[in-house]
């Protein structure tokens, strides 16, 4: 009897061990760590209890990075969702071209970020970079990429698009073909035209990988560390400096832990709201079969 | 209303020809059954009528316009589905109405039109809830009533009941055949299911291999077919189809090219006792099988001639192992090689049957 009521907890028990100790632990930590001041060596942890948060909201810097990474999040997500869409729009058919076109624009979603980051910037060099040459050809005099405040935080935006659209295009495909055809029959029979069809019918039918993919998409975008890491290390004067390299400069590089702690908790608290927020408007007008 | 007429209507596939060359009227305010096994073509035609599916070759008309050109939604007509093809995001209403909204139809008009038929369909009190909370017999309605409500001048029902269990089956049978009387519009149905070909149709198309083998009136299909395919497919259990050859010891001469002989199921009498009747065939059998359905009892016989099916109302035989079949003469079709009726064919009656007996 007693063996009956503990056997469900032992089987769980790896599960949970491994959930507490690599995710609940270091969440605890984390907070722990935000109410104080640590250098990461010293033995000492010198408790400041919420000075941290109010260093953080007073800094100008910061204020600046939410910014970035609010910009940045809705440039990203937007274009790549929208590109991602018209493109399982065209791609949906079947032949060999369109099969092509879909492997590739698929095939940046298996490279690693690194990779990418280094590819872009030599793509994006503002004397020797293709895509200045290419502009060149049209007259258009070299664009600082990378290198100028105003076009750097675009610039990473462009990155993340054209690595995102290829595993985004796939899904809202799949999620194309799962609309049974003879709907569309009936739409025709019924004189739809294209564009209503697609508003009244694709659209609503598609809302559920819809969801899904801004969903995951804008968790993503908030956390971006590899390519600012490598392209521009937050610069050109913090343009592109978003929460999580700002996390990881303060905690890593000026070794000021309570702080950077403090920020990661705001961006636990920020990811968390925006998700439980969109869960909470926009699912009720997702349609699920 | 209008009078479909098919000329010389082909479809290839991916160079695999389904259609050839099918012509094809069907009469204007008829209810017309297009039956046959899978891959017959029976749906592929009705796709083209539709406009859903483009024809590689010939001539679509609907009443005194020529569609090939038409877009579907320009044809006048309505189709329902086998799987209803009901917009999931929409409510009943929203289903009923969005063809209404694309023609353009004026709101107080468009609200009398789904009162009107939402009453008739007995829909009304669903009309704000989704498809998917409906039950299949009322998801079939939804159907219908967004196809009725645009009032077309045929209607086009692709197998429509073949989701829905054997009860509500026969129900909804009986209500479309109410529903085509009431509306006079030409009916157009697909079925693979022959019972249902012959219970509701007036007109019944019998396809196979792309090809129209009889189009003839339910009674006439079933008592006058063209080919061994029809008389095959119509009835069941499906018409005994013999080796001419193998029953020429008990039957008289004849006179045609005769390759098969068939004769229905429930033409053949049972008796225990020889029966020496000289307009019969007789034939000494052996009881395989027996299936009792309550009023009627399906039998399949073995003997010299070969298996056949027998359906009696008689009392079932338990316990019986040997039978007299009798068959008579006047009941028995005759095909020619191509498995064609030769209906010129008469039995010289007077000559004495030479009758073997045992098995």
């Amino acid at each position: 009897m007693v063996m009956n009521k503990i056997r469900p907890y032992i089987m769980i028990a790896p599960a949970i061990t491994v959930f507490c100790l690599f995710f609940i632990y270091p969440i605890g930590y984390m907070i722990y760590l935000s109410m104080h001041d640590w250098n990461f060596v010293s033995p000492e942890k010198t408790f400041v209890g919420g000075s941290n948060f109010k260093t953080l909201f007073s800094e100008r810097e910061f204020i600046e990075v939410m910014e970035n990474t609010f910009t940045y999040t809705t440039l990203t997500v937007s274009l790549t969702i929208s590109i991602s869409l018209l493109l399982a729009l065209w791609l949906n058919r079947q032949g060999a071209l369109y099969g092509m076109i879909q492997g590739a624009i698929f095939s940046p979603h298996i490279i690693s970020l690194v990779s990418v980051s280094m590819l872009w910037m030599w793509l994006m060099d503002t004397d020797y970079g293709l895509l200045n040459w290419f502009l060149n050809l049209f007259g258009i005099s070299n664009v600082p990429w990378l290198t100028d405040p105003s076009t750097s935080l675009l610039s990473l935006v462009i990155v993340a698009v054209w690595k995102g659209i290829g595993f985004n295009t796939l899904i809202f495909i799949a999620g194309l073909q799962s609309i049974p055809r003879d709907i569309y029959e009936a739409a025709e029979l019924d004189e739809s035209s294209k564009v209503r069809t697609f508003f009244k019918l694709t659209l609503p039918m598609l809302s559920p990988t819809l969801f899904f993919l801004t969903v995951i998409s804008l968790i993503g975008s908030f956390q971006v560390f590899e390519t600012i890491s490598i392209m521009t290390k937050g610069g050109p004067i913090n343009s592109t400096n978003t929460f999580v390299y700002y996390i990881y400069e303060n905690g890593f590089r000026f070794f000021k832990i309570g702080y950077a702690s403090a920020a990661g908790v705001l961006l636990l608290i920020i990811v968390s709201l925006l998700t439980i927020v969109y869960f909470r408007i926009l699912s009720r007008k997702v349609h699920y079969r | 209303m209008a009078e479909i007429k098919l000329v010389n209507v082909s479809k290839v596939y991916k160079e695999e020809e389904v259609i050839s060359n099918l012509n094809l009227t069907i009469r204007d305010g008829s209810f017309t059954v297009l039956v046959g096994p899978s891959g017959c073509g029976k749906s592929t035609t009705l796709r083209m009528i539709a406009g859903l599916e483009k024809e590689s070759g010939g001539e679509i008309w609907i009443g005194d316009k020529l569609v090939n050109d038409t877009p579907p939604g320009k044809r006048n007509i309505a189709m329902v589905f086998q799987n209803y093809a009901l917009y999931p995001t929409m409510t009943v209403r929203g289903n009923i109405e969005f063809g209404l909204k694309n023609k353009k139809v004026p709101k107080g008009e468009r609200e009398a039109l789904i009162q009107e038929i939402s009453e008739i369909v007995g829909l009304t009190e669903y009309l704000d809830k989704k498809p998917q909370n409906l039950s299949g017999g009322q998801r079939q309605r939804v159907a219908l009533a967004r196809a009725m409500v645009k009032k077309p001048k045929v209607f086009i029902l692709d197998e429509p009941l073949s989701n829905l269990d054997a009860k509500l089956r026969g129900q909804m049978r009986t209500e479309l055949i109410q529903l085509h009387k009431r509306l006079g519009t030409t009916f157009i149905y697909v079925t693979h299911d022959q019972v249902e070909a012959m219970s509701m149709g007036d007109e019944i198309v019998i396809l196979n291999k792309g090809e129209i083998q009889q189009a003839d009136s339910p009674m006439t299909v079933y008592h006058d077919p063209n080919n061994i395919f029809t008389a095959n497919f119509i009835g069941t259990p499906a018409m005994n189809i013999l080796d001419h050859h193998k029953l020429i010891d008990y039957m008289p001469e004849v006179n045609g090219d005769v390759k098969y002989v068939g004769f229905r199921p429930e033409h053949i009498q049972l008796s225990l006792a020889e029966n020496k009747d000289p307009h019969s065939i007789m034939l000494q059998s052996e009881i395989l099988t027996m299936e009792t359905l309550g009023s009627e009892t399906i039998y399949t016989v073995k003997n010299e001639a070969g298996v056949m099916n027998v359906k009696s109302v008689m009392d079932p035989l338990y316990d019986v192992k040997h039978v007299h079949v009798i068959i008579p003469f006047e009941k028995l079709y005759f095909f020619d090689r191509e498995g064609e009726r030769n209906r010129t064919v008469t039995i010289k009656r007077d000559e004495p049957v030479l009758v073997k007996g045992g098995i």
